[in-house]
């Protein structure tokens, strides 16, 4: 569906993109994780042909963005990471006035625009205006809005960026419907969980490069251990602790307000800190996650 | 691509917008020239055309073109007024379309390419600039200021001189990030041209360096056009050069904004 060889974006000296290689499989959720500033904007905008690469090769469903983006994005769906409803129409007239872009035919396009707003839960506020939904419902139509057109790619810059917790699960349901709908799904995010969630298959992004890559199960097999346990020392000792169990536990980390172990069974991890005589303010044992993948692969958090 | 062409399409989502707003745009169409019409033409005008016909040897007959000072002066303030439609047509609402509502990166999203939304929006404002030198027109005829078939071509020199202010300011303000240059181009541009350009008297009023100064700004030649127009002598070789300067203009505005247009919209 989409593929990219040594894909580069510069901004005058510097490379927001620093030529990337991935391949995304048509129907599949591929997700592209990173950091503020990893460079998942620019990667999107450059497959949504809004925005020409400045080196290496990409190809959208067959097709080359610098010669044929309106062909391109006649089949396509754009999420943007901020929105661009038109504030001073109404929900439905948002979703008319963007169909007629597609030049669908006005009866089309409000057919699908019915169907559109019950798919995304709004259909009590078509009439309302924009400027007056909350942000989960403006994050909805702008998804809906990005399904006018029937796109086989539907491209979505942080979808649930700034969404309440219910709000995001609505969305990641709505997503998934679509996933079993068959259409391929790009989804940009910073939230490993929304990753874990949704994507067949990632990358994990940081500096304008591509750090790692797979399912998330095969990103944590590969990268992180199976348990990891987090200290958290009341008043500092870390750097301490760490020193102490280094050795005796497969890898350790140390975070501005924690200490992550990393090995096979979280107890015993914990076990092994007690009986040094730490007192730890709290503990927690889980299962190796995204977080850790990112923070193995780039030495810092996702999330600061 | 297929069907509809792609700027039409971003045509018509201005289009949509408008319907929202169309009842007061169009009375506003409507009263501006009743309000300029009556104060100039028949209040000022009055006074004017008093003075002139008892000077010695009546030499308003000749300083006016020999017509009464409401038949010189509707021309003048029908493309004076198209110039300030369209410059305020040209600013902020490109600035909205880019950064506040991003109105241009919706529509960058679909088929439509840069040039599609530049057109389209430039066609939008061409649209604005006929309805409201058309509406200029009615109320000049039905104010006795229309006195000659030929004044209906003033509609078109209407649209032709917003528009050379219209594809310029398009590509300035498109590289603008705040709205503060917009006020210093009204204030030290718009406001002057309006006055000094030949709308409201003949230019060779003004002392004779500031005459040229006055010949070479594109509202002089607008107005000039549509004086031809309403006068009925149109057809000379110097309406001809009115018309180039001015086409000129607007092709030389729609290039810049077309480059402007991509280095905002597609970087
Ligand atoms: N139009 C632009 N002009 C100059 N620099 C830019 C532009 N757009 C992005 N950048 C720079 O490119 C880098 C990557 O930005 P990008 O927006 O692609 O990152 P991102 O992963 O989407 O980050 P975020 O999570 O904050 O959205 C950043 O350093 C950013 O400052
Ligand atoms: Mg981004």
């Amino acid at each position: 569906m989409v593929s990219a060889r040594g894909l580069t974006k510069r901004f005058g000296s510097s490379e927001a993109v620093a030529g990337i290689d991935f391949s995304i499989r048509r129907g599949e959720v591929f997700g592209f994780l990173g950091p503020n500033g990893a460079g998942k904007t620019s990667t999107m905008r450059m497959i949504a042909c809004m925005s020409p690469a400045s080196e290496g090769t990409l190809r959208v469903r067959g097709l080359d963005p610098s010669r044929d983006g309106p062909t391109i994005r006649a089949g396509l769906g754009v999420v943007p990471q901020q929105d661009t409803l038109d504030m001073e129409l109404t929900v439905l007239d948002n979703l008319l006035v963007y169909g007629r872009y597609f030049d669908l035919s006005r009866r089309v396009v409000r057919e699908r625009a019915e169907r559109l707003l019950d798919f995304a839960q709004l259909s009590e506020r078509a009439g309302s205006r924009v400027d007056d939904l909350s942000g989960g419902m403006r994050r909805r139509l702008t998804i809906a809005r990005a399904l006018i057109s029937s796109p086989e790619l539907v491209i979505l810059d942080e979808p649930t960026t700034g969404l309440d917790p219910q709000a995001r699960h609505l969305v990641w349901e709505r997503l998934y419907r679509l996933r079993q709908e068959g259409v391929t799904l790009i989804v940009t995010t910073h939230y490993m969980d929304e990753a874990e969630q949704l994507c067949d298959r990632l990358v994990v992004m940081d500096k304008g490069t591509i750090v790692g890559e797979g399912s998330p199960r095969e990103l944590v097999d590969k990268h992180v251990s199976r348990e990891v346990l987090e200290v958290r020392l009341g008043e500092g000792g870390h750097e301490r602790l760490a020193g102490d169990v280094r050795g005796r536990v497969e890898r350790v980390e140390v975070l501005a307000d924690r200490v992550c172990c990393y090995g096979d069974n979280g107890d015993e991890m914990l076990a092994l800190v007690h009986g040094l005589g730490y007192q730890p303010e709290n503990t927690l044992v889980r299962r190796g996650s995204l977080e850790d993948v990112f923070l193995r692969l780039t030495g810092r958090s996702l999330v600061e | 691509m297929m069907g509809r062409p792609l700027w039409v399409r971003a045509l018509g989502s201005w289009g949509f917008r408008y319907r929202r707003t169309w009842r007061g745009s169009v009375a506003t169409s409507f009263a501006f020239p009743v309000l300029y019409l009556a104060a100039l033409g028949v209040g000022l005008g009055g006074l004017v055309n008093r003075h002139l016909a008892s000077q010695p040897g009546r030499p308003g007959l000749t300083a006016l073109g020999g017509v009464t000072y409401l038949v010189f002066v509707a021309p003048g303030v029908l493309v004076g007024s198209a110039m300030q439609i369209a410059t305020s047509e040209s600013t902020f609402p490109v600035m909205g379309a880019i950064k506040w509502q991003r109105l241009y990166e919706a529509m960058l999203a679909t088929p439509l390419r840069t040039g599609d939304v530049l057109a389209g929006h430039l066609c939008y404002i061409a649209s604005r600039l006929a309805l409201a030198s058309g509406a200029f027109l009615a109320v000049a005829a039905a104010f006795g200021a229309v006195h000659s078939p030929e004044a209906v071509v003033a509609l078109p020199v209407g649209i032709l001189t917003g528009m050379a202010f219209s594809t310029p300011m398009v590509a300035y303000a498109a590289t603008q990030e705040t709205i503060v240059g917009f006020s210093v181009v009204e204030r030290l541009v718009i406001v002057p041209l309006f006055l000094f350009s030949g709308s409201f008297f003949p230019i060779a009023q003004l002392p004779g360096a500031l005459q040229l100064v006055a010949e070479l700004t594109p509202l002089y030649h607008g107005v000039a056009l549509a004086r031809a127009c309403m006068l009925g002598h149109l057809v000379t070789l110097s309406s001809l050069g009115h018309a180039g300067y001015l086409l000129a203009l607007v092709a030389v505005g729609a290039w810049a904004a077309s480059r402007t247009y991509r280095a905002r919209l597609a970087s």
